[in-house]
């Protein structure tokens, strides 16, 4: 208790360095104005910049990126609440009862309930993250190959189940971007696998590349001359946006509950902020007195998925940072950022890297307040740039894409990966596949192959190793359990579709034509 | 509704090439050394996958095939021009990248990109390229210096 303080107030040295400062500002910043833009979400946000962090000092490289991050998600509310525009799929909730708040006059204060439900949730996932890693890190320590191959295991199974749609799609995209990560050079053999004689893929492929083909020329490819686009001519001035009391008293259990719900999705691996945000907006409906009040501006409806989304942002980073197990593809590509920086996320990292951790929580802090003194005087320029319409926006966002990627390699050779990839991705989104999974696999698969290896070199390989040790035989069961219950779920939603032809479940179905890209 | 993509269709093919990939992973895989399952070769992993792969597409397939036809989702036209014009645009950006330089491939990807959309005029897509060149010039050659020549011939 008392390390985790003391380390807090060294993060907070490391975080208001100027120079540290300015990256995550930058961050936010941009963030905030990409997270506005329809159709571009945290993932192209980050794999934009990701290019420019390679010459950067670690620190201020993973400021920056986390920063992008949450930006983003501020930036998501506003065109949901004010244009009915789900720039990024887990605020198509809250277009539900953003939107008709706005019609009803009442942007202002739906935009507000959000900024302050935004940063109390994110303040209470910080505190989770501040007092929870260290107890991680001290049983993350008794982790061997084989601890770390099934925990894996499970977060690339639950990566795949619990997306959005079919599971057995997901799981089936996890593989794929499995074999991805298998292109290149093996590391314990020096053999080139899946190169085809191409020499440029002896490397591996690029991180950058792989992940705006799938969020960015994917969804270009899937949304060009399908978004129809609405100005509202909205006009929000600071003056709106402070809720009145018994608003805040309205929307305040709402938001913790959010928060809470936030916090335990981000703590279980593989869970996507899509499904996260509507699970809030859904237990606010099922306990509200007044359910027939949602879909018509319901504040509640605003409040806890806002504040689910933040809260599980920041927990997110918890299992990231501490066992090197990304939960979502946001954070596949933020751990793929600092191995590519040379640091390895695990046990080791609060202690060898202190600035790093504790400096990334402060910021963490400090973001959030920047991007509520920046929000209240800029809401203003982000509804210009929200109009901005989509046919000027993609070509800009295309020639962004292409000179990221080439400026990862100086190389050409990028580019038309990011075409492949591009393609690729928007077949399987028209094939009802969700993209997600592949770049967690390609972050993951290295890993689980290394530690497969060793695991298996230890038990002389014997299989049963993995179901011998005690915290490998709890995540493994876990993953058997986890399985069974898809089967269970498949075989009667698929009867019960046969015999009535009847949808399973009612979740609500956001407007817009913005891709479910998770 | 029976259409080219509808969900029966969506499983089906999809499966189908789940299972595709998954047979080619493996089969490319065996070229690697298997090795056994205490020294594993760097074929061992590929190879498994693959088989999964095939598995699991096999199951999605004939998962498509025995749930039936379902909710009617909305089948959308194929958008030939916009899906033309942006791979185009990509391609575009690389071969003008090595034979004429950062500006040419500038011009070239926006350009390209931007007529994709029914609703852009030729001269409106000039203006945007115009424009995004100015950008390139301003951040990406002068203010980062990126390691890329405005203009190059070969």
């Amino acid at each position: 208790m008392y390390e985790s303080l003391n380390g807090l107030w060294f993060g907070f040295g490391v975080a208001l360095q100027p120079h540290n400062l300015m990256w995550s500002f930058f961050g936010v910043l941009i963030g905030n104005l990409i997270g506005v833009l329809p159709g571009m979400g945290a993932l192209s946000a980050i794999s934009m910049l990701l290019p420019l962090t390679y010459t950067m000092h670690p620190v201020p490289a993973i400021l920056m990126l986390s920063g992008i991050f949450y930006g983003s998600q501020y930036g998501g509310a506003i065109g949901a609440i004010l244009l009915n525009m789900p720039s990024h799929p887990p605020h198509a909730v809250t277009c539900l009862d953003g939107y008709p708040m706005t019609k009803m006059g009442k942007g202002g204060t739906a935009l507000g309930i959000t900024m302050i439900a935004s940063f109390f949730a994110a303040s209470f996932g910080i505190m989770v993250m501040i007092f929870a890693s260290p107890l991680l890190v001290a049983i993350a320590f008794k982790f061997g190959p084989t601890e770390v191959f099934s925990i894996m295991l499970l977060g690339l199974l639950a990566g795949g189940t619990m997306a959005r749609g079919s599971a057995l799609k997901g799981v089936a995209m996890t593989v794929v971007g499995l074999l991805i990560g298998v292109i290149g050079t093996d590391v314990n053999t020096g053999a080139h696998r899946f190169t085809f004689g191409i020499t440029e893929l002896s490397d591996k492929v690029e991180l950058v590349a792989l992940a705006l083909g799938l969020f960015g020329v994917a969804d270009f490819l899937h949304n060009i001359n399908r978004i129809t686009f609405v100005g509202s001519g909205t006009k929000v001035r600071f003056r709106d946006m402070r809720p009145s009391k018994s608003e805040l008293k309205q929307a305040f259990f709402p938001m913790l509950r959010g928060t809470l719900i936030g916090t335990l999705f981000g703590a279980m691996p593989g869970t996507g902020p899509t499904i996260t945000t509507f699970v809030a907006y859904a237990l606010e409906r099922k306990i509200s007195k007044t359910p027939e009040r949602f879909g018509h501006g319901a504040l509640e409806g605003v409040a806890s998925p806002e504040a689910s989304s933040h809260s599980k942002t920041q927990v997110d980073f918890i299992p990231t940072m501490t066992l090197g197990i990304p939960g979502d593809a946001v954070m596949a590509l933020i751990l793929g950022a600092l191995i590519i920086q040379g640091i390895q996320p695990g046990p080791n990292l609060i202690s060898e890297h202190a600035d790093l951790f504790w400096g990334l929580i402060a910021s963490f802090w400090v973001g959030n307040i920047l991007l509520v003194i920046l929000n209240v005087p800029l809401i203003g320029i982000w509804v210009k740039v929200l109009q901005v319409p989509y046919r000027f926006m993609f070509p800009c966002a295309l020639f962004f894409i292409a000179i990221g990627v080439y400026s990862t390699n100086n190389s050409l050779f990028e580019v038309n990966e990011v075409l492949i990839f591009g393609i690729a991705g928007a077949i399987f989104l028209a094939l009802d596949f969700p993209a997600a999974p592949i770049l967690l696999g390609y972050v993951l698969g290295p890993l689980v192959e290394e530690n497969f290896r060793r695991a298996l070199l230890l038990s002389r390989g014997d299989l049963r190793i993995l179901f011998e040790r005690p915290i490998s035989a709890a995540f493994m069961s876990v993953c058997i359990l986890l399985v069974l219950g898809q089967i269970v779920l498949a075989v009667r939603g698929a009867y019960l579709k046969r015999k009535a032809g009847v949808p399973g479940i009612d979740l609500p179905q956001a407007p817009g034509s913005v891709v479910e890209n998770e | 509704m029976k259409g080219f993509l509808n969900p029966l269709n969506r499983d089906y093919y999809g499966g189908t090439l789940m299972l595709l990939l998954g047979l080619g992973a493996a089969y490319q895989g065996m070229h690697y050394p298997l090795g056994t399952l205490s020294r594993m070769g760097p074929g061992f992993f590929p190879v498994s996958l693959g088989v999964i792969l095939t598995l699991i597409g096999l199951a999605i397939a004939i998962g498509g095939k025995w749930a039936g036809l379902e909710d009617e989702k909305k089948t959308l036209p194929p958008e030939w021009r916009g899906w033309f014009c942006i791979c185009l645009s990509i391609i575009a950006f690389v071969v003008l990248g090595k034979y004429g330089g950062l500006l040419p491939a500038t011009f070239g990807i926006v350009f390209i990109s931007a007529l994709g959309d029914r609703q852009n005029t030729i001269l409106g897509a000039a203006g945007l390229a115009l424009a995004s060149s100015v950008v390139c010039v301003l951040l990406f050659w002068w203010a980062l210096q990126m390691q890329f020549p405005l203009f190059s011939w070969g």
